[in-house]
Formats: structure tokens, C-alpha cells, sequence
């Protein structure tokens, strides 16, 4: 099913053998393959979007012959079983065991702060997935770059959304009781507030709740939306247990951008149907690039690509790209980082670039949930282009504020 | 032949770091700290009888007091390090006081329980913790003049608080109070018969592995220099039961070589085998099937055995 | 006054849920003092097997008991062939059965990939039905309602059948029990069968509510624990009464005090087994 080192590096070298038949010669400090790290995870309760990313990353390579801007490329992969001191312990064995150029991942929040200071010290190029909003706004890395998106990056054009075209003025917010959720639903509830609109209940759940039954009775149902901060398959159970107690058609639910993935809408029937989400992606996304990713993924895992394999698959694209700028030239680490922090490119998610924090600037999807030859997908139902994390707000204001947390900014709105 | 053994292992020990690269250095440091934080557990668990599941209490609460102190007040380790050791022996006392109510499977969920308050305030205490985020952007202290940012310095380092600690804990098992540890566990009436307060000797015992718990919690930290409540989930506190019971517990080395198998099954060979979750099950399994006693009990008596023919 | 019966019914429908996964660990140590650590591997492993079964006979019941008999035939191996060569051996015992459960989580990520699945409910139980004008899931007061049968059959099994009167005189003493010639070694296999089959069957009922998904274990594991240590090891009433009990902590503790959720079932766990460290109905035989 999926690739384990040693088979990897193996097809490697026939591909990038056969494809050096036809390759321009190269130049002679360049001979030595580019070593890309991707640090993920293979096994525990995250796995189903690190296996995304693998995946997502081998065919990227692999559509390219294992060939970025005219050098070979070798792919290490580790899993960090979503532990952070272990995410830690693997990049280590990662730099100084593989000796890699560049990192892709990881994949969790505290795995990406984790590793922040080794990253620094390393001076590692490093891709991040994960969310974590303060790697890029009060305490960047220089090291690091990330082709997501923050955690509130997309929450805040949903708000946008929700107040503009859904007109909602009363809302309640539900998240992982986690900064990963608390940042979401901060992010949600300013732009939301700020433009007039009311957050009057806040719940947060704890990471392993088995049952959402004593939170779905809570929640008022005088309200217009209820926005889910939820990741993994939290989301899923959440929108189930909903349809469960008959809240359906009641209260309707907008998501966060791992609220319903591509990864769980497939299991899910209608209880999803209909429901508003935010991302940076949907395997819906009608441009050239992404046709063909969605069509070859699906052709080949049988199931619609989501945020974690869209996530390596850009994060690939962009490397590429700064690779191209610097000639394949990665050992100068410092103009690499340069030209990865100034580079503009085309991507399955539509055209990114990075702001001065190394944060990505992209467009943000508004999606639906709606049926297609007998699947859910996300629809694209409006465009917010060219979103950054700061949304509207001036960089240097923005980070005047506290990181967005389970108490910033203050809810004045709720009722009891 | 036993010193000669001996000899070797110490020679291989101090050769290690200028053989190999950085990552396998990092990669043995790594089992001293899991190895001085299997020992400690194996105090309660081998020598006392006394099956905890929430050790990791002591190696998260060490690591966080360290990382508080130096972070947020700023303290200096050689200030922050003994503080933060005896914060965790004053928490171990006070978890002794409550665990030690019960014995057998009701300590274990006791210390279970016990853990998962302190993992679930780690979790939900952001303010203090930053939650699941964890705490970064730490520093390990410089010892002696010797900056342990380098690897190899860190290799010595914690090479001699494990070497130290590991003597430590078999003073206490070989000294008269070992003696009277070991008879609470095979005969805790008669040993209250004979005048011996029970509850006092457990309760010391559990203060003392606690904090060798804390110890290897500092080196953690100062490996990682990063906490998260991972560190004091029930998963890390099961880890170290299980390298203890897959070693030997009840014996110096078996909780060695138990964190040895974890560590390097988890870092090392999770590299080549995919599936290394489900290896660290199958041989926990055979473990048991084979050497029900654990690794170092079991190879010592075939070792025995080879001897006699 | 809605929220008091809401949450009643929450917290029932939760301890029905809890008593289907805990009766199977509380019989288990009741008899054998094996504290069976692959108990939330098993209940996993069952809900994925319903995923599977459902889809070839889409019966969530027959799905439940083929489910329980599939894991309880795994269980049974494992007791024959390996637990068996440890009796007395307490910590090998917690090795192996912390053993078996990576491996069964591993297995089910392999087998069945790293997304939710959901288990379907029965359609005709689909539709919520209205309690002082609010909805309440149907299933979960049929949860209740198999909870309370299980518990049911479960006693009359052990008072009122030869099976169930070896199996206590097991649990009072096993050296008399073979003395008086009851064949303890096959009663062991049965017992620890019949656990399994209950965590296995509990995972479907469970499925249309919680999903299957890697790190159920996990997640169910500590619960069982905890609600067979407050109930009282080895005792089926403790094991019922406590399971609701932890439904209501859980649920009006969650409701009432939204910042202690992390930490909601241990804290009365704490204090309970501190001044009860049998737990409430657990005998006083060590």
C-alpha cells in the first residue's frame, strides 16, 4: 500500500537511471541527488493524513521521474506516530543520519514547535503542514515556510462569509478543547464579531471525548449557525451525533477547514449534506493543475484527495519552484530559503506566494457539501482570493494582539 | 570473565560517540534517559510490588518545573534543576500519601488516575502549559564550563547521572531497607508482625522513585528542550512499565535493557520496518512466551544452562 | 427542567454504553485476576469487524452477535495459547495484553485504513423521537435497553445456570472449586471467551454512535478501567452500577463544570478509591 524506504530509495535509482538517458549532463558539484526529508505519520490515531501525505508526495515525484529542476531527488520518509519528542528524535535522524537538504512536515502542531529550535540551530528548510499560528507571526522561524495555512487563516473569510452571504448574526462555536481549536474559533469569532454578528455560546470539547451527546443538548437552538473547530475524525462523529438527536435542519453548521475533509466525507452519507466548510483546498477546485492531481490520486487510492495530501503535493510544487530559481543549487542554504520565501507559484490550490513571515498567501474556498456521482465532494461555492493570515488586518497590528487563544479575543456575547 | 565483560562494556560506553555519527550518539543518549526512567518505576514495580501506571507524573512534572522555572521566571538550571527536583518530591509524596491508599490493581489506578489529572491540567492549563502546543524555545544548562548543546557532551552527561543514578537505586535495593522493601512485597503481614511499618516503607520508596523520575525528567527537557503533555500521557507511563517488564523487573538491568529494546524500536527501526508499532507487540509477545520472566532473568538462565553442559 | 431530562437520558444512554464494554473486563478479572489490557484493542477490533459483516448482511444485531463471536474466537486462542502459561505471572500478563492490543491496532490501521468509519444505525431507529420537546436519538434508548438485557442475562448466567454456579465458586476460591472437581481450566477459556465476545459485540452496538476509528482503543480502554475499579473488581453489579455512575459524572460534569472535562472521571475515581480501594461493590477476598 504504501512505500517503506528502502523500496523507495530502490525505485529511485532505476527511475532516475533510466530518466538520466536523456537528462543534460549536469554539473559536477551538483552530482549528488537532493535528499528530501518528509517527516509524517504512519501509524496511531493520525496516520489516515500522514499516509495522505506519502502518498501525495511519492506521486509528485514520481510524475517528475524523481527529478526537481533538473536534479535527482531521493525521498526519506519518518513517522512520528504524531508524538512531539518523537517528531523531534526523527528530524534528528533525519539531518544527521540522512543528511537531508530540505524537510516537508510535520504534520501536528506541537511536533512542528517540537522541532522549531532544532530547525534553527540546523538551519533546516523546512515545509510545515501543521497549523500553528505563532511559527509564523510573533516568533517566526527563518528556516521555516508553510503551504497551508494558520489555523484562523480560513476561519476568518468563513465569517466573512457567514455574515455577507448567509447573513447569520447569532452564532455558537464548538472546537477541540486544543490552540489548534481555540485559534480557529478566535479567528472565527473576530471577523465575525467585528462585523456585527454575535458569538453567544463557546464550547470546547477535550481531544478524546468518545461521545458529543452532553454538547449537542447544550447547544442553543436559537441561533442561526454553529461553527466546528474540529480535527480528525472529531468532526465526523460530531456532524453524525448532530443528525443523531434530530438537530438537523435546526441549526445549521459551518466548518473549519478539517471540519469534513475529503478524508471523511467518504464514509459519510447525508447527514453532511449541505454543510458549509472553509479551506485552502477541495479536490473539487476547477484549474488545470489539479484536475489531473485529483483525477491521478483518485485513479489511484480510490478516494478523493483532501487537505493532507493537497498539503505535500503543494509544499512539492513549491519546492520545486525555489528550486528551479536557484538552479538546483540547495547547499546554499541561505539564498534557497531566499528564493522559497519570494517564490510565486502555480499550485493544484491555485497561485501561492509567502508573506515576510514565510506564511503562504492563497486563496481561501468557501465549500458545500454536495452529491456527485454517488460521492460527497466539496463544492466551490465562492473564492476569497489571495487571503493571508493576517486576513484584512495590518501584519503589525495584528501581532500587537495575543496569539488567538481559548480566551482572546474576550467573547462578550455569550448568554448563559 | 565477569570483569572482563564488564570492561569491555564501559570501554564500548566511553568509545561510543567518537565511533559513530551524531544521530546514533543522540540515539544512546536517548536510552539513558529512558533507562534511568524505567529504573526508577522499577523501584515500585520489581523491588516494592507496587504496579504504577502514572510514572510518567514524575519525569513530566520534573521536565515541566524546569521548563517553567527557566522560561517564565527566568531562573538559572542550577537553580531551576534542584527546585524543580523537589517540587516533583514533594508531588510524589503527596501522590504516595493518596496511591498508597490501596495496593495492587487499585495503586495502579490510582497512579493512572493521578497522572491523568496532571496530563489532563498539562492539556487543558494553557495559560501556564501553552496545552498542546507545549513549551519551546528551552535551553539545556551549561555544566561545569561544558556546554551540553553538543551531543556528544550531552552523551557523557547523561552517561554519568545514569551510571550515578543506577547506583543510587541499587544502594537502596542491596542496604537493610531493600531488604525490608522486598519483604513487603512477599510478605506484608508478617513483616507488619514483626514490627515493620509497611505503609512507611512503600511510601518512602515511592518518594524515592519518584525522584529518579524527576531526574531523568531534567535530562528529558534538556534533551528535547521542548515539553508537551504527551510526556505525561498514559502511553509514556505504560512505555516504561513495559520496558520494565519486558527487561526483568526486580532486576539492576532488565529495566535497561527494556528501555534499550523501546527506545530503539521506536527510533531506529521504525526507519526500516513500517509496520514497527505492530513489531514492539510482537515482541512483547514473544517476550513473554519465551522469557516469561523478562530478558535479562531469562537469558541468564540459559546462559546457565549452556554453562553446566 | 429540559436540561436535567436531556441530560439524564445522555447520561444514561452513556452508562448503557460504558456497561457494554466494561461487563466483558469485569468478568474476566472477576474470575481469572487477569487485567485484560487488550480489552479496548478487542471492542475496537469488533466495531471494525461490524464494518465489515454490515456490509455483506446489513443487520446491525446479527452484525453484533457474528462480530462477538469472531472476536471471542481470538480471545479464546489467545487464552489457550498464550495467557494460559501465565497464571500468576501478573506483570507477563500485562506485557502480553498490552502486546496483543499494538498489534490489533496496528493491524485494524492496516487492514482498514486511518479514516472514521461509521457503523450504520438500524433505519428503523433512525429518526429521533421527542422527549419534552426535544429530540433524543432512538438508538441510544435502545442502547440502554440492550445495556439493562445484557445485564440481565448476565446475572441469570451466573445465578441461575451450572456454568454460572462453577464460575462464582471460581471467583470465591479457586483452589476449592478444584478440588470439588469443576474443570477450572476450560471454565477459563469460557469466561475469557465470553469477555471477549462481549467487548467485540460491544464495539458494533457501540458503532453507529462512536465510529470505528484508530485510537478507539485508546479512548475505551482507561473507561473500562475505571468503571470496573469503581464498580468493584469482579462484581457484575459494580460493574452496572458503575458504569451509569460514570455516564452522569461524565455527562452533568462536563455540563456543569466545561473546565474540568480533561480531568472529570478521575477525580471522583480518585476519592472513591481512596476511601474504598475495593471500589464500591468489590468483595473484601484479595
Amino acid at each position: 500500500m504504501t512505500f517503506d524506504r528502502r523500496r523507495f530509495i530502490q525505485a529511485t535509482a532505476v527511475t532516475a537511471g533510466a530518466g538520466a538517458l536523456g537528462m543534460p549532463a549536469i554539473g559536477n558539484a551538483q552530482e549528488q541527488p537532493i535528499r528530501i526529508g518528509l517527516m509524517t505519520v504512519k501509524t496511531g490515531p493520525l496516520a489516515s493524513g500522514g499516509l495522505d501525505m506519502e502518498r501525495a508526495l511519492v506521486m509528485y515525484l514520481r510524475e517528475r521521474n524523481n527529478m526537481l529542476a533538473g536534479r535527482k531527488v531521493e525521498l526519506f520518509v519518518a513517522d512520528s506516530g504524531g508524538v512531539p519528542a518523537q517528531a523531534r528524535s526523527k528530524t534528528q535522524e533525519l539531518v544527521e543520519r540522512d543528511k537531508i537538504n530540505v524537510m516537508i512536515g510535520p504534520l501536528a502542531a506541537g511536533e512542528a514547535l517540537a522541532t522549531d529550535d532544532y530547525i534553527r540551530q540546523q538551519q533546516l528548510p523546512t515545509l510545515s503542514v501543521a497549523a500553528a499560528e505563532d511559527m509564523t507571526q510573533r516568533n517566526p522561524n527563518p528556516w521555516f515556510v508553510r503551504g497551508t495555512s494558520t489555523s484562523s487563516q480560513c476561519a476568518h473569510p468563513l465569517a466573512d462569509y457567514c455574515i455577507k452571504q448567509l447573513k447569520y448574526k447569532r452564532m455558537a462555536v464548538i472546537a477541540d478543547d486544543i490552540p489548534y481549536g481555540h485559534e480557529m474559533c478566535a479567528g472565527f469569532q473576530r471577523v465575525f464579531e467585528e462585523q456585527g454578528g454575535k458569538i453567544v455560546q463557546k464550547m470546547f470539547s477535550p481531544l478524546t471525548v468518545p461521545d458529543y451527546g452532553t454538547f449537542l443538548a447544550q447547544l442553543k437552538t436559537n441561533i442561526d449557525g454553529v461553527f466546528l473547530g474540529f480535527a480528525g475524525s472529531n468532526g465526523f462523529r460530531y456532524v453524525r451525533q448532530f443528525n443523531e438527536y434530530g438537530l438537523r435542519g435546526k441549526v445549521a453548521i459551518v466548518g473549519g477547514m478539517t471540519a469534513l475533509d475529503e478524508a471523511v466525507l467518504r464514509n459519510m452519507k447525508i447527514e453532511a449534506l449541505g454543510i458549509i466548510t472553509t479551506c485552502w483546498y477541495s479536490a473539487k477546485l476547477d484549474n488545470p493543475l489539479n484536475k489531473k492531481f485529483a483525477a491521478a490520486f483518485q485513479a489511484e487510492a480510490k478516494y478523493d484527495p483532501g487537505f493532507y495530501a493537497a498539503a505535500t503535493y503543494v509544499e512539492a510544487a513549491v519546492l520545486e519552484n525555489a528550486l528551479k530559481a536557484v538552479k538546483g543549487n540547495i547547499t546554499d542554504k541561505a539564498a534557497f530559503m531566499k528564493a522559497l520565501r519570494a517564490s510565486k507559484t502555480d499550485t493544484v490550490r491555485g497561485p501561492v506566494s509567502f508573506d515576510s513571515y514565510g506564511n503562504i498567501v492563497g486563496n481561501v474556498y468557501i465549500r458545500k457539501v454536495e452529491r456527485e456521482e454517488g460521492r460527497l465532494v466539496n463544492t466551490v461555492i465562492q473564492t476569497y482570493p489571495n487571503v493571508s493570515q493576517f486576513w484584512t488586518y495590518k501584519p503589525e497590528e495584528f501581532l500587537k494582539n495575543p496569539v488567538y487563544s481559548r480566551d482572546w479575543p474576550p467573547a462578550k456575547n455569550l448568554e448563559s | 570473565m565477569r570483569k572482563l565483560a564488564w570492561l569491555l562494556l564501559i570501554v564500548a560506553l566511553l568509545a561510543w560517540p567518537f565511533a559513530v555519527g551524531e544521530f546514533y550518539v543522540n540515539l544512546v543518549s536517548q536510552i539513558f534517559i529512558a533507562a534511568i526512567f524505567a529504573a526508577s518505576l522499577n523501584l515500585l514495580v520489581g523491588y516494592a510490588g507496587l504496579p504504577s501506571l502514572g510514572h510518567a507524573s514524575f519525569l513530566g512534572m520534573a521536565a515541566y518545573f524546569s521548563a517553567l522555572l527557566t522560561l517564565r521566571l527566568g531562573f538559572d538550571h542550577t537553580l531551576a534543576a534542584p527546585l524543580a527536583l523537589a517540587g516533583t518530591v514533594v508531588m510524589a509524596a503527596l501522590f504516595g500519601l493518596i496511591a498508597l491508599r490501596a495496593t495492587g490493581l487499585g495503586f495502579l489506578m490510582l497512579t493512572l488516575a493521578l497522572s491523568q489529572v496532571l496530563w489532563g491540567t498539562a492539556y487543558r492549563w494553557v495559560a501556564l502549559t501553552e496545552g498542546d502546543n507545549g513549551l519551546r524555545g528551552l535551553t539545556r544548562p551549561h555544566f561545569l564550563g561544558i556546554n551540553l548543546d553538543d551531543s556528544t557532551a550531552f552523551y557523557f552527561f547523561a552517561l554519568l547521572v545514569m551510571a550515578f543514578s543506577l547506583w543510587m537505586i541499587a544502594r537502596l535495593v542491596a542496604s537493610p531497607f531493600g531488604a525490608a522493601l522486598a519483604g513487603t512485597r512477599e510478605q506484608a503481614r508478617r513483616m507488619s508482625a514483626l514490627g515493620h511499618n509497611v505503609w512507611l516503607i512503600r511510601w518512602i520508596t515511592f518518594i524515592y522513585a519518584g525522584f529518579w523520575g524527576g531526574v531523568s525528567g531534567l535530562l528529558f527537557v534538556y534533551y528535547h528542550k521542548y515539553i508537551h503533555p504527551a510526556s505525561l500521557s498514559l502511553t509514556s507511563s505504560a512505555e516504561a512499565m513495559l520496558s520494565v517488564i519486558a527487561g526483568g523487573s526486580g532486576t539492576l538491568a532488565g529495566p535497561v535493557v527494556g528501555a534499550a529494546i523501546i527506545v530503539l524500536l521506536k527510533n531506529y527501526v521504525s526507519a526500516y520496518v513500517e509496520r514497527w508499532n505492530m513489531l514492539l507487540g510482537f515482541v512483547f509477545v514473544a517476550i513473554v512466551v519465551f522469557m516469561p520472566d523478562g530478558l535479562v532473568p531469562g537469558i541468564k538462565r540459559l546462559w546457565a544452562r549452556w554453562g553446566q553442559r | 427542567m429540559q436540561f436535567w431530562v436531556i441530560q439524564t437520558l445522555n447520561s444514561l444512554a452513556l452508562g448503557g454504553l460504558l456497561f457494554l464494554l466494561a461487563a466483558g473486563f469485569s468478568l474476566i478479572f472477576g474470575l481469572m485476576r487477569i487485567a485484560n489490557l487488550t480489552h479496548g484493542a478487542f471492542y475496537m477490533l469488533g466495531a471494525y469487524i461490524g464494518v465489515s459483516i454490515l456490509k455483506v448482511i446489513p443487520n446491525l444485531w446479527l452484525a453484533a452477535l457474528l462480530g462477538g463471536l469472531a472476536v471471542a474466537l481470538l480471545g479464546g486462542l489467545f487464552e489457550r495459547f498464550i495467557l494460559r502459561k501465565l497464571a500468576g505471572n501478573e506483570l507477563g500478563q500485562v506485557l502480553v495484553t498490552l502486546g496483543l492490543a499494538y498489534i490489533i491496532a496496528d493491524l485494524c490501521l492496516v487492514v482498514w485504513g486511518g479514516d472514521p468509519i461509521p457503523l450504520p444505525t438500524p433505519e428503523a431507529l433512525e429518526s429521533p423521537i421527542e422527549v419534552g420537546g426535544f429530540m433524543f436519538p432512538a438508538y441510544r434508548l435502545v442502547v440502554v435497553a440492550v445495556a439493562l438485557a445484557t445485564g440481565i442475562a448476565l446475572y441469570l448466567l451466573m445465578e441461575r445456570t451450572r456454568l454460572g454456579a462453577m464460575i462464582r465458586a471460581g471467583v470465591d476460591d479457586m483452589q476449592m472449586a478444584r478440588a470439588v472437581g469443576i474443570p477450572v481450566s476450560r471454565l477459563f477459556t469460557i469466561v475469557f471467551c465470553l469477555g471477549s465476545a462481549l467487548a467485540g459485540a460491544g464495539g458494533i452496538l457501540g458503532g453507529p454512535i462512536m465510529s470505528a476509528y484508530p485510537g478507539l482503543d485508546a479512548d475505551m480502554l482507561p473507561l473500562a478501567l475505571i468503571v470496573v475499579i469503581l464498580g468493584g473488581v469482579g462484581s457484575l453489579i459494580g460493574a452496572f452500577v458503575g458504569s451509569f455512575i460514570i455516564g452522569f459524572v461524565y455527562t452533568f460534569g462536563i455540563a456543569l463544570f466545561p473546565q474540568l472535562a480533561y480531568v472529570i472521571l478521575f477525580l471522583p475515581m480518585i476519592v472513591v478509591i481512596a476511601f474504598r480501594p475495593r471500589g464500591l461493590f468489590g468483595r473484601a477476598t484479595a
